[in-house]
């Protein structure tokens, strides 16, 4: 079986072939130096229709989106399932089967059971992009993070990346995992062991308790949000200890390489996992680029799941 | 069925795990009954007025007991899975709407149950709408026939509870039956601990959930007296409980199902709703450990756990899809690759499926034995096949076996002398 992101989905990092994974990134960059220099850009989906299924609020996700595609020239639709439609008793097989049958060209869905983008797929005729499946994977989160680290940092293999927080709970962080490692990077993850996912060293990566010890001469900071929607009970004590022991300050900060990066992807919770001056240090972080970053790296995975075979670079 | 029928089931290779018997023979049946049974019955042929079956060197064991299925889907059509799967009894789970814990539902069940082609029995809850807190009439309803009593599910979780029923069980010599699993560490978890689970992002469950209730429960008969079933073990850990329990003198007893033998946690791979089930998939460790529970005999029983669930309930999300897996048909060929793999005897695998249910609930079939009932099943051990969920008899076909290579079909099954399934049907 081809790479479940080859031609027809883009559902998760891991698997993806090292190739497949630049190519992304260099055409992500190619569209982000296109609008930057205002020059124009390709309608490559003109007369296409992209569905943004959030079956999970997220504004800044689907704006991403959404501007993606319109910049891309698609017609863009959101639909927000919300909790009540859920309760009238429509399936998530039913929702995308109703929508299948008026033939978009694309559907963007954000679901809380990890899997659900996989089984959608299955089911519709059009390309699925994953804008994250529960725990599982956020792959475009992890591809606009891995341009966002190449052009600061002009590469990714070698360095060192620690990813902090909730590990447990986050799809950011697993599709991170996957992504860095598959480019070379040395990956470490740093919680408190109540958020550290079982065997979690077995995807590749060193676990670390200690934030000091974790942060050491780290080239990236990649900071996550605590995520109080997804904690059912008391992972840890309260958000004031959880700053002392792992929130991102300039002491803790100190510990990584001088000129270490910061990222976040956001929204942040300040004075719980990044202090507020950190997140501001704008030489330090990259946190406003991810955004920026976030919309190009979304047009070039539009752009390669909708015109597989046409070699669109953004314009002539 | 009419009293004194005689059938003589010739050229056979008699299996009856009760006795340890393994030969070549013929059985007669007289009505219901089994009457005669040897290697040398029949030797000179077969008198008149006696029909004759020729099993062509098939095995002939006692009709398989199946003492976990949910009635998912109408008794009907379950029975017939049952049939073709050789399964000539099955006692059903509480698991009802409205949940089976009063007597005129066990008399409702029982009535039922006389309609169907094979024998149905029931367990009742053990607490009230499986509520964990107040015990149901335990006396009564095991007067009405309740083989056993089970929060089905659902474990039973509080320790006082728990100690309360069979401390009054003991009186009725009812047996507690418990879904081991300590419920604060499963809370929502849906898969096993571990690598699978992490990689998936699927809530997961510490194996030790299991061991860790099965050793408190351990203390609570040492403390309470009463009879104890661990439904479904599937970690190496619980094993070693049991194992030391039995040493012990203590009554407790455990049974395991195909997919905790035949399966481990990798099968959930690519969030495969078939595979899930409760306890869910293990290591390959646990499932090691779990066949050899059943070839050292500490495993009592094998069932099936049968759960039928259509499409709807399956196509979902891993998390949100229902655990279960329809399992009577395929339970047969499934514990015959313990034998075939060389890790049991025939009579063991055997055993786990006929007296062993039958003397965990007390009942007089699941041996061959003058004047038990004629409920056997006649299979032949080798030919090779693909499993196929599409020749399911049951409604439901949510099965993770579907393609598997197995060894091992059902030829003729019967019940009280009567022919309620024949291949090809």
């Amino acid at each position: 079986m081809t790479s479940k992101n080859s031609h027809r989905h883009l559902l998760g990092i891991e698997g993806m072939p090292e190739t497949e994974i630049v190519d992304l990134l260099d055409l992500g960059d190619s569209y982000l130096e296109r609008y930057r220099g205002a020059a124009p850009i390709e309608q490559v989906l003109q007369g296409r229709t992209q569905i943004n299924l959030f079956f999970e609020d997220s504004t800044r996700t689907r704006t991403s989106f959404e501007l993606a595609g319109k910049r891309l020239g698609a017609n863009v639709i959101n639909m927000t399932v919300s909790s009540s439609s859920i309760k009238k008793g429509e399936t998530l097989i039913d929702t995308a089967m109703t929508l299948n049958a008026m033939r978009p060209d694309v559907l963007v869905i954000r679901h809380s059971a990890a899997g659900a983008a996989a089984l959608l797929a299955q089911k519709v005729d059009c390309a699925v992009i994953n804008a994250g499946d529960g725990r599982h994977e956020h792959p475009t989160q992890a591809l606009l993070d891995a341009l966002t680290i190449r052009r600061r940092k002009g590469r990714i293999a070698g360095l060192i990346v620690a990813i902090c927080g909730d590990i447990m709970h986050s799809r950011v962080a697993r599709s991170n995992i996957h992504l860095l490692n598959t480019l070379g990077a040395q990956v470490r993850v740093v919680a408190p062991p109540t958020l550290l996912p079982a065997q979690i060293e077995r995807l590749g990566v060193s676990a670390h308790n200690d934030m000091r010890e974790g942060l050491k001469d780290a080239d990236i900071v990649m900071m996550l949000r605590l995520q109080t929607e997804r904690m059912e009970g008391a992972f840890v004590p309260s958000t004031r200890e959880y700053f002392q022991f792992y929130g991102l300050d300039a002491d803790k900060l100190a510990y990584a390489k001088d000129d270490a990066l910061t990222m976040h992807p956001g929204p942040m919770n300040r004075g719980v996992e990044i202090d507020t001056s950190v997140a501001d240090d704008i030489d330090r972080s990259a946190i406003r680029e991810q955004v920026e970053l976030g919309v190009a790296v979304r047009m070039a995975c539009l752009d390669a799941l909708c015109c597989q075979g046409s070699n669109s670079r953004g314009g002539s | 069925m009419s009293a004194g029928r005689r059938v003589a089931y010739v050229n056979a290779r008699l299996l009856d795990p009760a006795t340890g018997f393994d030969e070549q023979g013929a059985l007669l049946t007289v009505g219901g009954e089994i009457a005669e049974l040897g290697a040398s019955l029949f030797a000179d042929g077969v008198p008149d007025g006696t029909k004759v079956v020729d099993c062509a060197g098939a095995c002939l064991s006692p009709g398989l007991i199946d003492v976990h299925v949910f009635l998912g889907e109408a008794l009907e059509t379950t029975a017939l899975a049952a049939a073709a799967g050789g399964v000539t009894t099955i006692v059903v789970q509480p698991d009802m709407d409205p949940v089976l814990d009063q007597v005129a539902m066990v008399d409702y069940m029982n009535r039922r149950g006389l309609e169907a082609p094979i024998n149905v029995h029931a367990m009742a809850a053990a607490t009230k709408a499986f509520a964990g807190e107040q015990m149901t009439e335990i006396g009564m309803l095991t007067e009405a026939g309740a083989l056993a009593f089970t929060d089905s599910r659902k474990p039973i979780a509080d320790a006082n509870v728990l100690r309360r029923l069979l401390t009054y069980a003991s009186t009725y010599n009812a047996l507690i039956v418990q879904h081991v699993e300590e419920p604060s560490l499963a809370r929502d978890g849906c898969a096993n601990e571990g690598e699978v689970a992490t990689r998936l992002g699927l809530p997961d469950i510490p194996p030790a959930a299991e061991v860790i209730m099965l050793e408190r429960d351990i203390r609570l008969v040492e403390l309470a007296g009463g009879k104890y079933h661990a439904a479904q073990l599937s970690t190496a850990a619980a094993f070693e409980a049991v194992r030391k329990a039995k040493s012990a003198g203590l009554p407790i007893t455990c049974g395991t199902t195909p997919a905790h033998f035949a399966l481990n946690e990798l099968a959930i791979e690519e969030y495969r709703t078939f595979a899930k089930i409760s306890p869910p998939l293990r290591s390959e460790d646990d499932r090691k450990a779990t066949v050899e529970a059943i070839a050292d005999g500490t495993v009592d029983v094998i069932v099936s756990a049968h759960d039928p669930h259509d499409e709807d309930s399956k196509r979902l999300p891993f998390t949100l899809a229902a655990p279960g897996i329809v399992g009577l048909e395929t339970m047969l060929p499934l514990a015959l690759e313990i034998h075939h793999g060389g890790h049991a005897p025939l009579l063991r695998v055997l055993g786990a499926m006929t007296c062993g249910p039958a003397d965990l609930l007390g009942l007089p079939a699941g041996r061959l034995r003058e004047h038990a009932p004629a409920d056997l099943v006649i299979f032949d051990p080798d030919t090779p096949r693909r499993l196929d969920s599409a020749l399911l008899h049951s409604k439901a076909k949510n099965s993770p076996f579907d393609g598997r290579p197995v060894q091992g079909e059902v030829v003729l099954t019967v019940v009280g002398g009567e022919s309620v399934f024949e291949r090809g049907e």
